[in-house]
């Protein structure tokens, strides 16, 4: 069976298109076939953080509006076996998205992938329910910030209430919480939310916590999911996600401040 | 927003009040539209109640009605989603009448009451004859039915209860707005706005396990988050109105 997942936060710029990159990827390493589709019409940038951007040629638009078959458009990512990447278009904007369009890609998609990863993008119009729409699994990232932790929850009610599986009556969406940009040392000092804090808000299982850090914006700039970073924290830390997210029992890290050591303070070493 | 009319008043003319009384049961007679009941199917059901309510949308805005069973035989009827899908459509469930015990028990479980079938059961066997129509309207009385809510209550949503109280068994969240015209209970953390007696009830009251309310409001008269923090804030909690002004108090007293 293939399972739809959204990635979803309802904010801008709280980390979604480097989670779906980075989940996507870990599901293709794992074995799975997977394909990751930029659901950002007009503002595409999944090509640019799987560093295939000089490769696209057809779109997710011209696929829905019969330009170009679902083969010309995915691109085979070049690093990992399993791993497809549907991009988005730049040139058109969001209500180049039909239901209908969208349904046709995911049942054609369905025949072959075992996860189809959807980048949603932000805001709660149109691109991002249709991003939402299909959806049976649900990743909300969020940042530990009350403005993010209030749109993700404005989010996860439009989960409730706007999918095709609320529609029907269904099982609903499988929610699932992941925290990014999560610095501890800022929480002990009390300038960020923590993660009991969010947790009781949003009140749905915690999916991960991804600390922040500079390799996250060093591996986008140059076009490497962060997940391939095994020396980091944030890419150990989306390893672990994704086994989560697989079912299996692994322990939450990176949850509190690292005691900085004599060198570290000297040199200011944190990756 | 929605605030009731506080020019409501209830207080009444009646000995009743002299002598101290709360209440006193009457026997009444009300006017009520019946949803006679074929069979049910969830898609087919849907379809013909949108179609029937937007032939006279005016018509159906908080409108109880009984649904009847009696032409009904030993289909199977999931009570909660039917309850769910007129009350979207603004027709509010109130009892069913006649019905099976396996019909009777799953009505029970989405807090529908049975009443008895018919008067005239013999009627039923004779075909009808009269113009097709879902509606008529006969005479029973009406108990409120009140609305249960087990999900979190999320940033944007509105719920709310007509003709009756709001009980949610989940999270409030800020952002989020309640309204009933009967009272509210929240056994989650209250975050969002309650609203209660929107109707102009200033006897309606809000209960809540904890206290951390935007605004709460009852029969229009409202107090705002700013002054609510420092009364029970994060404690278990009851809001009530004292002539023009809510009142806070701890939700179990001489504690």
């Amino acid at each position: 069976m293939t399972e739809i997942i959204v990635v979803t936060s309802g904010k801008g710029g709280v980390g979604k298109t480097t989670t779906s990159a980075a989940v996507g990827t870990g599901l293709a390493l794992k074995g799975h076939k997977t394909v990751i589709i930029d659901f950002d019409v007009g503002l595409r940038n999944l090509d640019l953080i799987m560093n295939c951007e000089r490769r696209v040629v057809f779109d997710f638009v011209n696929v829905i509006k019969g330009e170009s078959t679902l083969k010309q458009a995915l691109i085979k990512d070049k690093r990992v076996e399993n791993l497809y990447i549907l991009p988005a278009s730049q040139t058109r904007d969001k209500d180049a998205l039909t239901v209908e369009g969208v349904q046709n890609i995911l049942d054609e998609l369905k025949t072959e992938f075992d996860y189809i990863v959807c980048d949603s993008p932000a805001g709660i119009e149109k691109g991002a329910i249709i991003a939402m729409y299909f959806a049976d699994r649900a990743i909300v990232v969020t940042n530990p910030e009350i403005s993010s932790v209030r749109d993700s929850d404005r989010i996860l009610g439009i989960l409730h209430s706007k999918t095709l599986r609320a529609e029907q009556g269904r099982e609903p969406v499988q929610e699932n919480l992941l925290l990014t940009r999560y610095d501890p040392e800022r929480v002990e000092k009390g300038e960020m939310l923590s993660v009991q804090d969010v947790e009781e808000i949003l009140a749905i299982p915690l999916l991960g916590v991804i600390p922040e850090s500079k390799a996250v914006l060093r591996a986008s700039n140059q076009g490497i999911p962060i997940i391939h970073d095994a020396e980091s924290d944030a890419g150990q830390a989306y390893e672990d996600a994704v086994r989560r997210f697989l079912g299996e029992n692994v322990e939450h890290r990176f949850l509190s401040a690292v005691k900085k050591g004599f060198f570290s303070r000297m040199f200011g070493g944190r990756q | 927003m929605f605030l009731g009319n506080p020019a409501h008043n209830m207080h009444s003319t009646d000995t009743a009040v002299e002598e101290d009384l709360c209440f006193k049961l009457k026997g009444s007679r009300v006017t009520m539209t019946i949803l006679e009941l074929y069979h049910y199917n969830y898609n087919t059901f849907t379809r013909q109640l949108a179609e029937t309510v937007q032939a006279a949308p005016d018509f159906f805005q908080e409108t109880p009605v009984l649904v009847s069973l009696d032409k009904c035989g030993d289909n199977n009827v999931d009570f909660i989603e039917l309850g769910e899908l007129c009350r979207e459509h603004g027709l509010v469930p109130v009892a069913i009448r006649g019905g099976n015990d396996t019909q009777m028990i799953s009505a029970n479980v989405a807090g529908l009451p049975r009443l008895p079938a018919a008067a005239n059961p013999t009627a039923l066997d004779v075909p009808d004859t009269s113009v097709k129509t879902v509606v008529q309207r006969v005479e029973v009385p009406v108990p409120a039915v009140n609305k249960i809510i087990t999900t979190p209550i999320r940033s944007g949503q509105q719920v709310y209860a007509a003709n009756a109280d709001l009980i949610v068994l989940a999270p409030v969240s800020p952002g989020a707005e309640i309204l009933a015209d009967g009272n509210i209970h929240v056994y989650g953390p209250l975050r969002g706005r309650a609203l209660a007696g929107v109707g102009g009830n200033t006897a309606a009251r809000i209960f809540c396990q904890s206290q951390e309310a935007e605004l709460l409001s009852i029969a229009g008269i409202y107090t705002v988050s700013e002054d609510l923090r420092n009364q029970h804030y994060q404690q278990p909690a009851q809001a009530c109105l004292d002539g023009n002004q809510i009142v806070i108090s701890p939700l179990v007293s001489g504690k």
